[in-house]
């Protein structure tokens, strides 16, 4: 059993969000780096699946150099090795073309990944990779067992949850609760500090989307207080004020 | 050359947010000078498939062979590759959602096209394409420019004002498509599907109700789901609810969950943290229920009310029966 976990490097998700740069640039300033929280679901799951089967896993990021305490991060949780793809990614489409270029090179049977990053939030990378290899694309999965080439997958739909069987390879898309968030362990910190971290530069490719400039939300105006014997007036301000009912 | 919107059917009827892509697709068509046409898959009947005409849709291709009558994300971005290339569409759009992500990156990576998710308003056509979209998870926005030939949006719920009062357009044509089908499409066996049927999706919903932990346990949500009856409104609930088996997974609003963009949110006994708050902040009016004064939800409400839920509750519920 081959794996792949792909994973973002993200600012954490308490992280106050400000720009540089005339509003080009995220402002990194005190901001804390972490592994995607969907993406750790993928790689906690992909470890269990590896110690099973007596597979290998590899951890790929598309990244600069600022993620590499993240990949050593996921290596001391378990992966064997690690590839960064050297290029800050700012699009869908690149970002998978890359994954999907070391893809097949190594002919994996598991692709996972988190159901979407926390910083573009698209959800859009697992679907590029699997139509850009051939492969099946699940997502947002919740729970994925194997049984030889055959995986029982369980993914949210819209209002429910369907259950499928289908052969591998695949492409798939994690969320809670398909594993427990793992901790790197003190002998897994140690052995991460020699595992294989790989850096190979970007394939090139035509541009395809670009941000230009981030903006910040309006602020909120203050909250009308409306005291609690009073709450039935609740209602008629919704419908005449705030005109939502 | 049309714009090409794919829509959603819900038991053979056009989902609400896929009327709103109608209406966006229908605006970028009279932007950049042509027509807009829509894609459906499944069962429908004509009848409603023409109401895409009301949406600014002129014409209707409709999928309706039987091996596509499960919802199949696979199939249906190749029923969309196949339905865009015939059509020379340049501009794709779709509403947000499980399917439509899925739908739209597979066709994506076939037509080559640049793909942006989460789009919140109209595009600016000036020379340049641009797009604005929530990053972040609702914390800031970013305009993006899509270069590539072939684009293709998904829009979140509310990029664009439908005023169902004023929607007036004609019929749309309705013409059967026949698509071909790859086997590839069809190799997982689907062994179980639960859906909770009678429930309204949180994704279309315009109002929703929503619980925490400070509804102290799944035997006392009954207050919630009367008002949630009495609006007409979908339910949702918090992290820990929901990890505490209260409330269904599907119904966890927030970073980790399904993110939200209704008219109008009411938490009740959530406190806010900045994960819940990443799911709701599409919201356009929010309502916060909460015993302690300080809770941070109330820095991002637009009304709050300081109190016990189970008292404030029957009285919403009350005062909303009395409005029909
Ligand atoms: C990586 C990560 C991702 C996360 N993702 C999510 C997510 O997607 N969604 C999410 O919701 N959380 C998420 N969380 C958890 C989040 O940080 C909070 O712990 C959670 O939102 C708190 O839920 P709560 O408001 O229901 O409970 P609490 O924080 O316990 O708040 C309960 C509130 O109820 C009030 N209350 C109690 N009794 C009453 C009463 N009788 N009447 C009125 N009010 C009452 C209290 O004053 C309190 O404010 C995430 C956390 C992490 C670390």
């Amino acid at each position: 059993m081959k794996i792949l976990v792909c994973i973002t490097n993200v600012p954490d998700t308490t992280a106050k969000i400000s720009f540089t740069d005339n509003d080009t640039k995220l402002n990194k300033n005190g901001v804390q780096y972490i592994i995607g929280p969907y993406d750790d679901y993928a790689l906690a799951r992909g470890v269990e699946i590896k110690e099973q089967t007596g597979g290998t896993l590899t951890v790929l990021h598309v990244g600069e150099a600022d993620a590499d305490p993240q990949i050593r991060k996921a290596l001391a949780i378990g992966a064997d090795d690690a590839i960064r793809v050297n290029a800050d990614p700012q699009d869908s489409y690149f970002t998978a073309a890359q994954i999907a270029h070391i893809a097949r090179q190594n002919s994996y049977d598991l692709i996972l990944m988190g159901r979407e990053s926390i910083d573009f939030n698209s959800g859009v990378v697992h679907g590029l990779v699997g139509e850009m290899l051939g492969v099946p694309s699940y997502s947002p999965v919740m729970k994925l067992e194997l049984n030889g080439t055959t995986a029982t997958i369980a993914r949210e739909i819209d209002g429910g949850k369907e259950t499928l069987t289908v052969t591998l390879p695949l492409v798939l898309g994690c969320q809670e609760p398909i594993a427990e968030w793992k901790i790197p362990n003190m002998r897994g910190i140690m052995t991460a500090r020699t595992k294989p971290l790989q850096v190979v530069e970007p394939v090139g490719l035509d541009e395809m989307t670009a941000p230009e400039k981030f903006t910040l939300p309006a602020p909120k105006g203050a909250c009308k207080m409306i005291p609690a014997e009073d709450a039935a007036s609740l209602i008629r301000l919704l419908q005449t004020e705030a005109k939502v009912l | 050359m049309s714009v090409l919107i794919f829509v959603e059917l819900d038991n053979g009827n056009i989902k609400k947010t896929s009327l709103e892509a109608i209406a966006y697709g229908a605006s970028v068509a009279s932007q950049t000078g042509s027509t807009a046409t829509v894609l459906a898959i499944g069962q429908a009947d004509n009848s409603e498939l023409e109401k895409a005409g009301h949406y600014g849709a002129s014409k209707v291709l409709h999928a309706s062979d039987e091996h596509l009558a499960h919802e199949n994300a696979l199939a249906y971005s190749d029923v969309l590759f196949q339905a865009a290339t015939k059509e020379g569409s340049k501009i794709i759009i779709l509403s947000k959602s499980g399917l439509g992500d899925a739908v739209a990156a597979r066709a994506a990576a076939r037509l080559k096209a640049g793909v942006v998710s989460g789009v919140t308003e109209l595009p600016q056509i000036d020379g340049a394409f641009k797009v604005t979209r929530s990053i972040y998870t609702g914390k800031a926005f970013a305009t993006t420019e899509i270069k590539s030939d072939v684009k293709v949006l998904v829009i979140r719920k509310n990029a664009i004002e439908v005023d169902e009062a004023a929607i007036s357009g004609s019929a749309a044509i309705v013409e059967t498509f026949a698509s071909s089908r790859r086997d590839s499409d069809y190799q997982a066996q689907v062994t179980n599907v639960e859906k909770a049927s009678s429930e309204l999706s949180l994704t279309e919903a315009d109002i929703i109700v929503s619980g925490g932990r400070g509804m102290k346990g799944a035997d006392h949500w009954q207050p919630l789901l009367d008002l949630a009856s009495a609006l007409g409104a979908a339910t949702g609930c918090s992290k820990p609810v929901s990890d505490l088996d209260w409330r269904p997974h599907h119904e966890h609003i927030g970073q980790t969950g399904i993110k939200v963009a209704p008219n109008l949110y009411i938490a009740c006994g959530i406190s806010g943290a900045i994960q819940h708050l990443a799911g709701v902040n599409g919201s356009k009016c929010i309502v916060v229920i909460n015993k302690d004064p300080e809770a941070p939800f109330f820095k991002a409400a637009d009304y709050g009310i300081v109190g016990d839920v189970f008292e404030i509750l029957p009285k919403l519920t009350e005062a909303a029966k009395a409005l029909r």
